[in-house]
């Protein structure tokens, strides 16, 4: 799986040099930057020993994903044994729309970015109001939030964000062609997707958080990912 | 004809001749007699209105040709030449030569002789005789302003050139000798009518004008029914996973065994490294398709749910709803099936509806006579429905009567 999101990450870099693409780990207790393409240190190309063959910038993300679980892992207080909560979805947006609204506000080129959410826990209902409000924030800036959901359930939150800002949901039937999924469809830059059919949810949807319980857990990867793409 | 229709018509012709569909509806009901001229373009004026609007607030421009150009007429007999001024010539004079503007605003209430004097020092200019010009000059103040160079636009032209000089103006003053200042150049001449020409009047061209507001997104406001619709669709999608059966599986997996097992695979890709295949060629092709089939069955899933609810909920609306509805039906289906006839009964009976609608309640005799022309008029379409009914292939009988039921069921019901 892991693989198959960095071979992605590095064929978005090569669609168009200008492409900048960024990755937030989304933990149950802390969020950061794994990767930012626009450093200059993580695009060098010199092959650090003892790897096979992989660039230089998918061993320092990969390093970089290492500490922060470890003090993600130690931020944890209870053990529960009642299955994988939820992830800080609503920390991570923000710290998107803040990095967006940042290149925006500083950078002379005026970029089209997205946000891309890889998302296999489930939903937090407590989170309900903080990622109401950073979907809101979204469309105001005009950011179209995609969804790859990996995990066993859908997530309502996402659908809500990809309905409301124009972005484009997706539950992939095989996890095991998720690069095929992710180059066909979340690839797809914002000026094609006006000519370019990608699929949509028959339904979304909207119900409040109130509605939702517990019943549904999962046992796939405790963090989400989230994916910026200037153009 | 009474004085009134004339003019309405009159007003109206232009977009008579360029909407063929209004001029269809016009020729149908008003020499069919069921609604007069003014009922019909009662609902109209906006058109007048969105017109009028339309009139364009521009102003020519100034003429690239020079204005020296413009040769005196010369009377052979006596010694005078007549210039022939427009208020155009006037207004280009003053733009390129503000001096000669000044001298206007100062003298002209006073003077009425201002155009003579000023051909006459045009005309000694063109002579190149500065020796003349300084000694008539002299004599006449007024001259004397029309002949010296402009100062204010050569000062002008010196900062804007940050001291290199296009017009031949020599920088260094002090040698100029006293008839230097009557001479003129062509090139001094020719490049201020290309300033003035270039700059044009300054006019403000709203739609030329960069908009001000920040990016944001604009306010959407959908359509309610949109929302019902989806709802739908879900709900046909969790019934149809309880009917087969299909339960989320729960797994019990604690938060520190979900850590360990990311940290795993992290250690596995690190010494493995990135596969050069990582999509295989069979599961691509089976992702490919069934997006495929995803996208193309949620667009006729929807597309088949949008049509049949409007359907059903028409008959519950009130008039207003009706119309809108009415207008807004998906008028696609049925005039691919039966062109252009279709099409101009759903335009009719839009046109008599609204009419009819409108007279309600009937409080005049007059109104009472426009109604039941309006309801003849309604029980000759619903004759011409049932023969489309009749006319249209069986298989797809069904839904046209489906569309055309409706338009039936209001005809009846008002009979």
């Amino acid at each position: 799986m892991g693989c198959k999101v960095l071979s992605f990450v590095k064929s978005i870099l090569l669609l168009n040099q200008l492409n900048q693409v960024v990755i937030i780990a989304t933990g149950y207790n802390t969020c950061s930057y794994i990767f930012d393409s626009s450093v200059s240190s993580s695009t060098s190309t010199t092959p650090t020993s003892g790897n096979a063959g992989m660039p230089a910038f998918c061993v320092e993300l990969l390093e970089k994903l290492e500490t922060f679980l470890i003090k993600d892992e130690k931020l944890s207080t209870s053990d529960t044994v009642d299955g994988v909560g939820s992830s800080l979805l609503s920390g991570s947006l923000s710290m998107a729309l803040c990095y967006i609204q940042r290149v925006f506000r500083s950078g002379p080129l005026h970029p089209r970015p997205r946000i891309l959410g890889l998302h296999g826990s489930p939903d937090g209902p407590e989170q309900y109001v903080a990622v109401m409000n950073a979907i809101f924030s979204a469309q105001r800036s005009m950011v179209p939030i995609d969804s790859c959901v990996i995990g066993a359930q859908h997530s309502a939150f996402l659908q809500q964000a990809s309905y409301i800002t124009g972005g484009v949901y997706l539950k992939p039937q095989q996890l095991d062609g998720l690069f095929q999924y992710l180059s066909t469809v979340f690839a797809t830059d914002l000026h094609s997707r006006n000519f370019i059919q990608l699929p949509k949810p028959a339904g979304v949807d909207f119900r409040a958080s109130s509605v939702f319980g517990r019943a549904q857990s999962d046992s796939s990867a405790a963090s989400g990912q989230k994916r910026k793409n200037p153009s | 004809m009474d004085f009134r229709v004339v003019n309405l018509l009159d007003l109206f012709s232009p977009y008579l001749e360029t909407l063929s569909e209004l001029a269809k509806l016009h020729k149908q009901f008003v020499f069919g007699g069921i609604l007069t001229e003014a009922e019909f373009w009662a609902t109209r004026k906006k058109l007048l209105d969105g017109d009028n609007n339309r009139s364009s607030k521009q102003r020519v421009g100034f003429k690239s040709a020079m204005i020296s150009d413009i040769k005196p007429l010369a009377d052979g007999r006596t010694n005078k030449v007549a210039f022939n001024l427009t208020p155009e010539i006037i207004h280009q004079i003053f733009t390129e030569k503000p001096v000669v503007h000044q001298a206007f605003l100062k003298y002209v209430p006073n003077k009425i002789d201002f155009w003579t004097k000023y051909y006459r020092a045009e005309y000694l200019r063109s002579t190149k005789n500065a020796v003349a010009a300084a000694v008539e000059a002299t004599e006449d103040e007024e001259l004397a302003v029309f002949l010296k160079q402009d100062d204010t636009l050569a000062s002008e032209a010196r900062r804007k050139d940050n001291g290199i000089s296009r017009d031949c103006i020599k920088e260094v003053a002090e040698s100029q000798s006293l008839y230097d200042q009557y001479k003129r150049n062509l090139l001094q001449d020719l490049n201020r009518h290309a300033v003035v020409v270039l700059e044009g009047q300054s006019i403000v061209i709203d739609d030329l004008q960069a908009p001000h507001e920040p990016p944001i997104a604009p306010l959407c406001i959908k359509d309610p029914r949109d929302y019902f619709y989806s709802q739908q669709a879900n709900a046909l999608r969790t019934l149809g996973e309880i009917a087969t059966g299909a339960k989320p599986v729960n797994y019990h997996t604690s938060t520190r065994e979900a850590y360990s097992y990311i940290s795993k695979s992290i250690s596995d890709i690190k010494s493995e490294g990135i596969h050069d295949s990582v999509v295989k060629s069979g599961i691509a092709s089976k992702v490919l398709n069934s997006l495929t089939h995803n996208i193309s069955s949620t667009k006729y899933n929807l597309r088949r749910s949008n049509r049949e609810t409007v359907l059903d909920s028409l008959p519950s609306m009130t008039k207003e709803e009706l119309l809108y509805a009415v207008l807004e039906h998906d008028l696609d289906f049925l005039s691919y099936l039966a062109p252009e006839s279709s099409f101009q009964h759903w335009t009719s009976i839009q046109e008599l509806l609204k009419h009819f609608w409108s007279s309600y309640p009937i409080r005049t005799p007059y109104l009472s006579t426009k109604v039941n022309k309006l309801k003849d008029a309604m029980a000759n379409i619903y004759g011409k429905l049932q023969g489309i009914k009749e006319s249209v292939q069986s298989d797809l009988r069904h839904q046209v009567s489906l569309l055309v039921q409706p338009m039936v069921q209001y005809f009846l019901d008002p009979i």
